[in-house]
């Protein structure tokens, strides 16, 4: 990796500020802009909002800011236990962990064990912790203070086993327990028909206090109502007014390109990421709100894992009610699970061409990391094309002429559109 | 026609899938579907006695604690190996494959004992984890089309598996590890039981072998046309040639160095 990181440097750029941390399998770029969003109304912010999560691009970030303001940060799950270790954080935020690029990655209990042990030496940390999700709550077991709240889980693939004794976690009505005594926490926080519930998690409040906030947000899905409400918890840590956190994030209606609205030539395209099976159970119920035709691409580079096995965890058999085009790299991974999953597809390898396989006017695209990086860089690439009015010039209708790049990430951390700039 | 609905049981799927290995199940019970035979999945789940009357078992890969928890019920259980030796039939993946032999490594660096199906024994390798494609030529015939004897999958485990006088290896190793024995041994077959370091969907990339899984139980099959074989030769090409993702393609070796079998990348579906 290009940027060795001298632990001092991120020490010393992280001195004399506050610092929140934001780590999980999915959700760390969403959360830590809404955190930052939320914080901001307190005074400046520093963030990576880019996603460039690695040691390297969080000093970066904090090289950038002003000395004394306070910084959010998105931290990359494996590097978390070392990064604060150094930051000193005021405030962490865990959301979630479940399998992700296997391939390269460490298996997701053993990511558990080792955040509870880096929390165990960072007693002044105060935890934001999402207790749906039983390795989190593992996780946190060690840290001094927790606020616990109910960000939700709906992938249990890999929490059907106790993290504390390996005996089975019984499931009942959004609660979980195990016959060790592992269980769920209560929630401090949660989200009830889009109101945000929080108790005594204010100075002022006591124990029994429940305050209730309408959440404005143009972020969609049940999943990013569950980021909102882990944001406005860690943001009241860090001393912002919930009303006025909450007002700030109600401005938000984009991350990194992801919910954003796009057109290409006359087709309306949403622009949604999903990275693994636990990211794609939400993504589903986003997709199901709509039977608009969906053009889905994966790619299987490094930056995504190289085994899309992972494409078999999920049940694509829910999108069966509608027309979806298999597009990106593995193309033919995707094409062959959706004709087992009994879905009504076409396969078109090359993005720009899929946008436009459908009938539809208004179409979902979702891609996995690097797919996604791809059409951002592919529409980056076209607009002076439309700008120019002819539309017949676009480079759509010849494959040799994509701006499509050939070679895309080296690692999530790393900055899309740095890399960009570099083509 | 067969009148009784074929029993695909995905066996501990929540201790034993770890990647997306419940796809060999979807793919059994579909190409029986597609053919008009009835058939369903039946999953059975750890901590209940294990389903009976089973006509396939399915075994996926899973972490070193939850394939050690899964060998040590099932060994108790007992009906797995009665099942096999009633003639049922068992695919058996990485975690699962090893699982299934006289012994393996558990999570504490020790031997564990298996389910004795299978005369092979299970011990960590001593380089770095085999990750990554792994190819290999069937030890035999999987149907008439000759492309069909190339298995592929992707392969991702420590182990080392040494098979017995009377077990034959599944393939021959193209690219990647598999067994890691010196004869470059991949997978095991003998009777009605296969097993492979092939995790994830590897029916669904060789649908030859789910089929043969299928003939053991109903006969001889009628072949399946349409979508799914082209899609499959498109995957099967996309991973074996990397015709699939041409601009990558140019930049990286190609699969095999020394195009053993006469192999030759035949002209790109795929990358249009």
């Amino acid at each position: 990796m290009a940027l060795t990181m001298d632990p001092h440097v991120l020490a010393r750029l992280s001195a004399g500020r506050l610092v929140a941390l934001v780590s999980g399998t999915n959700g760390k770029t969403t959360t830590t802009k809404l955190l930052a969003a939320a914080v901001g109304t307190l005074s400046g912010v520093v963030t990576n909002e880019g996603g460039a999560n690695l040691p390297g691009g969080l000093v970066a970030a904090l090289a950038g800011g002003s000395r004394g303001v306070p910084a959010v940060l998105e931290v990359d799950e494996g590097y978390l236990g070392m990064v604060a270790e150094v930051a000193r954080p005021h405030v962490i935020v865990l959301l979630n962990l479940s399998r992700d690029q296997l391939d390269r990655v460490s298996e997701v209990r053993m990511q558990a064990d080792k955040w509870r042990a880096a929390l165990s030496r960072l007693a002044s940390a105060r935890v934001v912790a999402n207790c749906d999700d039983p390795l989190v709550v593992w996780a946190a077991g060690t840290a001094g203070s927790v606020t616990w709240v109910a960000g939700g889980q709906s992938w249990r693939g890999d929490s059907a086993g106790c993290p504390s004794c390996d005996g089975h976690l019984i499931y009942d009505s959004g609660k979980w327990a195990c016959g060790c005594g592992f269980s769920r926490p209560e929630p401090d926080a949660w989200v009830e028909d889009g109101v945000l519930r929080m108790k005594s998690s204010r100075p002022g409040f006591s124990g029994d206090d429940v305050a209730a906030w309408p959440i404005r947000l143009p972020l969609p899905g049940r999943c990013n109502l569950s980021n909102a409400a882990m944001a406005i918890s860690a943001a009241a840590l860090m001393g912002a007014g919930v009303k006025e956190a909450l007002s700030a994030i109600a401005s938000i209606s984009e991350v990194a390109g992801r919910y954003s609205l796009v057109q290409v030539d006359g087709v309306q395209v949403r622009m949604l990421l999903a990275k693994n099976p636990a990211g794609w159970m939400e993504l589903l119920e986003l997709l199901e709100e709509t039977k608009r035709p969906s053009v889905i691409a994966i790619n299987a580079r490094l930056a995504d894992g190289q085994d899309p096995s992972w494409l078999w965890d999920v049940p694509f058999e829910r999108l069966a009610d509608r027309f979806v085009v298999a597009s990106g790299d593995r193309c033919w991974d995707l094409a062959v699970r959706l004709t087992y999953a009994n879905v009504p597809h076409t396969t078109v390898p090359e993005l720009s061409r899929a946008l436009l396989s459908t009938d539809g006017s208004s179409i979902d695209f979702a891609g996995n990391y690097t797919a996604f990086q791809d059409l951002r860089r592919y529409l980056a690439g076209r607009r002076p094309a439309v700008l120019g009015n002819t539309s017949s010039q676009t480079p759509i209708a010849t494959s040799t002429s994509s701006p499509l790049p050939g070679i895309i990430a080296d690692h999530p951390g790393t900055d899309p559109e740095d890399r960009s700039s570099k083509e | 026609m067969r009148e009784s609905v074929l029993r695909v049981v995905a066996v501990h799927p929540e201790l034993l899938g770890t990647y997306g290995d419940f796809g060999n199940a979807i793919v059994l019970v579909q190409r029986a579907l597609w053919r008009d035979i009835p058939a369903e999945i039946v999953e059975a789940k750890s901590g209940e006695p294990l389903v009976r009357g089973g006509d396939i078992y399915c075994l996926g890969g899973g972490e070193d604690g939850p394939q050690a928890r899964s060998a040590l019920e099932l060994r108790s259980d007992g009906a797995l190996a009665s099942a096999i030796s009633g003639g049922a039939a068992l695919f058996a993946v990485c975690a699962g494959f090893q699982l299934i032999g006289e012994s393996f490594t558990g999570p504490d660096g020790k031997r564990q004992q298996g389910l004795a199906i299978l005369d092979m024994r299970t011990r960590r390798g001593p380089g770095l984890r085999a990750v990554g494609e792994l190819a290999s030529f069937a030890s035999e015939d999987l149907g008439v089309d000759s492309m069909s004897r190339i298995l592929t999958g992707f392969e991702n485990h420590a182990g080392h598996s040494d098979l017995g006088a009377g077990v034959a290896p599944l393939g021959k190793v193209l690219r990647g590890v598999g067994n890691g024995s010196q004869a470059s041994e991949e997978g095991a077959i003998s009777g009605r039981v296969i097993g492979t370091y092939m995790h994830g969907p590897a029916l669904a990339r060789n649908p030859a072998l789910a089929d043969l899984l299928l003939s053991w139980i109903v006969g001889p099959l009628d072949p399946i046309e349409g979508e799914i074989e082209e899609e499959t030769g498109s995957l099967r090409e996309s991973v074996l040639f990397g015709v699939g993702d041409r601009r990558r393609a140019r930049r990286r070796r190609s699969l095999f160095s020394k195009r053993p079998f006469g192999l030759r990348r035949r002209s790109g579906v795929a990358g249009e």
